[in-house]
């Protein structure tokens, strides 16, 4: 189910501001790509283009194509709602719903795409995604009770729970883990190594670290100054990125010599 | 500056530390809690004081009144024995209300929709624009407009009504004279309330969080689905007391709906038939022709005008309240 995803001569604008230029890649199945930069080089712009979640802002759009396992996400018979259904997304702020219960915010997406199911599939789904989010012995014995009474960690995996629960091909996840506290981080950090075997994920970190610790692939975003469209610098396998990239930009960036 | 240029060194010489202790007096604080305090206890006593004025006006009339005052439908405080009742009243003023939420509500909420996550932005700010111009217009003029203009206006619908779906009493009009009727008033209170309605709940809607919004487009959500999911939810107490303020004006429209009913003090199931009166209106029509015991009949009345207003919204508040911890407030 995990597909891959080429995107070619991506150029993503908001109204007349070109935000992002030219930019070039793939991310192969079951593997977790992340996307490093300095904030504002277009790193979440680039993520929500994946899923055409880009242009729900008005006067937002994009040029290029993004192929998912050889589809045209863009093509002019592709309905972006069916996009958004294949290729889940976790939100920098957690962002369950706060008038649902913990239940009802993971069964939301289901709930959507195929109306109402015998309540043992759903209540089998509701365990498999709280799982499968590392969130079920924490929440089983109150799943009535609002997802806005989690503590934020626990909110975000909801929302992972979320995303996972309509088993998507793809998830996309934009700096997840920057609201939270170090102990939250390294239980998503945990998940996420364990999603990679069954999903791709692309995810967006403005920790260098963490992208040394979860990613397979790294890509470096840059832009030339203020007002610049964003660019792609450099990919590649997330140790040589580390080691040894090619670009001095790259290597000033991961070093900490960013000025 | 001479600070900055002592010598490095020459240590600075102390500040006195407040301290911790000692209840600090921050006059800014007082006088706000003072003001909100005060605030509060002058419209408690505002409101005793109308409720003591109705109560103690309205003895006289109910000592004297021969019959039950909740289930008489007929108004004759003056008369020697004094014989006068709400009931036609009560069914009037909910029947009225009620038509103009049935219909207010659901358009309103529809206008306030499309204004806030439907039309382009150019199209949103002329419409809103216009929308709060219609709850300028003073209601003498919705009642000459409603009864010359509307009227005539609504007798298909009225004959419409008692063609298809006359075999319901409520919509049975024999009598085949379809002006001054309950209906018509209800329609008229809806256009009358609808702005308001559609102006808090637009407000509402624009405040659901953007994160709200996203979560559930990026879960697939259709537009529809996004506004069940995320702005509904989010904007249902905000909704509830939209609405229940365009009702409070409804219940309490006193010349609009005097101008669209007929004068007769009676209960009439046909509501697209002449007649039925509310609360207000009948206070109007009857405060300068009344006599003593009248007059303080009317009070009674207004008296039961004033208690259903208070527990419709404590009504709303108890909906919104029961429900606070999903609330998203949070
Ligand atoms: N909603 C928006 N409207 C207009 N410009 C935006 C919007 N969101 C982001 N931008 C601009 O697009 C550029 C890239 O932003 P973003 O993708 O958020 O960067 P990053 O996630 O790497 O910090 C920035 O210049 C930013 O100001
Ligand atoms: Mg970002």
């Amino acid at each position: 189910m995990a597909k891959r995803i080429d995107v070619t001569d991506l150029d993503i604008y908001y109204g007349a501001f070109k935000a992002v230029e030219g930019v070039t890649f793939s991310v192969e199945p079951r593997s977790v790509t992340a996307l490093i930069g300095p904030s504002g080089c277009g790193k979440s712009t680039v993520l929500r283009t994946l899923n055409r979640m880009h242009e729900v802002i008005p006067g937002a759009y994009a040029d290029g194509s993004v192929l998912l396992d050889g589809e045209d996400v863009y093509g002019s018979d592709v309905d972006p709602v069916n996009v958004r259904r294949t290729i889940g997304m976790v939100f920098q702020r957690p962002n369950p719903f706060p008038t649902m219960s913990i239940k009802d915010n993971v069964l939301a997406g289901l709930k959507l795409q195929s109306g109402r199911r015998p309540k043992s599939e759903m209540e089998t789904v509701v365990e498999r995604s709280l799982r499968g989010a590392n969130l079920w012995d924490e929440v089983k014995d109150r799943l009535d009770r609002p997802g806005a009474s989690l503590s934020g960690g626990q909110q975000q995996r909801l929302c992972i729970a979320r995303a996972i629960a309509v088993e998507p091909q793809v998830l996309l996840m934009d700096e997840p883990c920057s609201a939270l506290d170090p102990i939250s981080t390294l239980a998503i950090e945990d998940l996420i190594e364990e999603l990679k075997e069954r999903y791709t994920i692309v995810i967006v970190t403005h920790n260098m670290q963490q992208a040394a610790r979860v990613s397979d692939t790294t890509a470096f975003f840059n832009l030339a100054g203020v007002g610049k469209p964003g660019r792609l610098i450099e990919i590649a396998a997330t140790q040589v990125m580390f080691s040894n990239p090619t670009q001095q930009a790259t290597e000033d960036y991961i070093s900490g010599r960013f000025g | 500056m001479s600070t900055t240029l002592e010598p490095p060194g020459t240590p600075a010489p102390p500040v006195p530390h407040p301290g911790i202790k000692g209840a600090a007096v921050r006059r800014g604080d007082r006088l706000f809690v003072g003001l909100s305090r005060g605030a509060g206890v002058l419209i408690l006593v505002t409101m005793a004081a109308i409720a003591v004025f109705l109560i103690w006006k309205s003895i006289p009339g109910l000592q004297a009144n021969t019959a039950n005052f909740f289930t008489t439908a007929e108004w004759f405080p003056d008369q020697k024995p004094s014989v006068f009742g709400i009931a036609a009243l009560t069914f009037g003023t909910l029947m009225t209300a009620g038509i103009a939420m049935l219909l207010a509500v659901p358009v309103g909420v529809g206008i306030a929709l499309f204004i806030a996550h439907y039309a382009s932005r150019r199209l949103a700010s002329t419409l809103g624009f216009v929308t709060d111009l219609l709850a300028a217009v003073p209601s003498i003029i919705f009642g000459m407009w409603g009864i010359q203009y509307l009227t005539p206006h609504l007798v298909g619908l009225g004959q419409w009504l008692n063609d298809y779906l006359g075999f319901i009493p409520l919509f049975a009009n024999e009598a085949g004279i379809y002006s001054r009727s309950i209906l018509n008033a209800g329609i008229v209170l809806a256009i009358m309330i609808l702005p308001t309605i559609s102006a808090i709940t637009r407000e509402v809607f624009v405040q659901t969080p953007r994160a709200h919004i996203e979560a559930a487009l990026a879960l697939g959500a259709t537009r529809w689905e996004m506004v069940r999911m995320a702005i509904f939810p989010f904007s249902r107490p905000g909704m509830i007391s939209a609405s229940m303020l365009g009702l409070g004006r409804a219940l309490g429209e006193t010349i609009a709906v005097a101008l669209m009913l007929s004068a007769t003090y009676d209960i009439n199931i046909h509501i697209t038939q002449p007649g039925g009166i509310t609360f207000a209106s009948n206070i109007a029509l009857k405060w300068n022709e009344a006599g003593t015991i009248g007059l303080s009949a009317l009070v009674a009345s207004g008296l039961v005008l004033f208690v259903i207003t208070l527990a419709v919204n404590m009504a709303a508040r108890l909906v919104i309240a029961r429900r606070a911890e999903f609330s998203g407030a949070n």
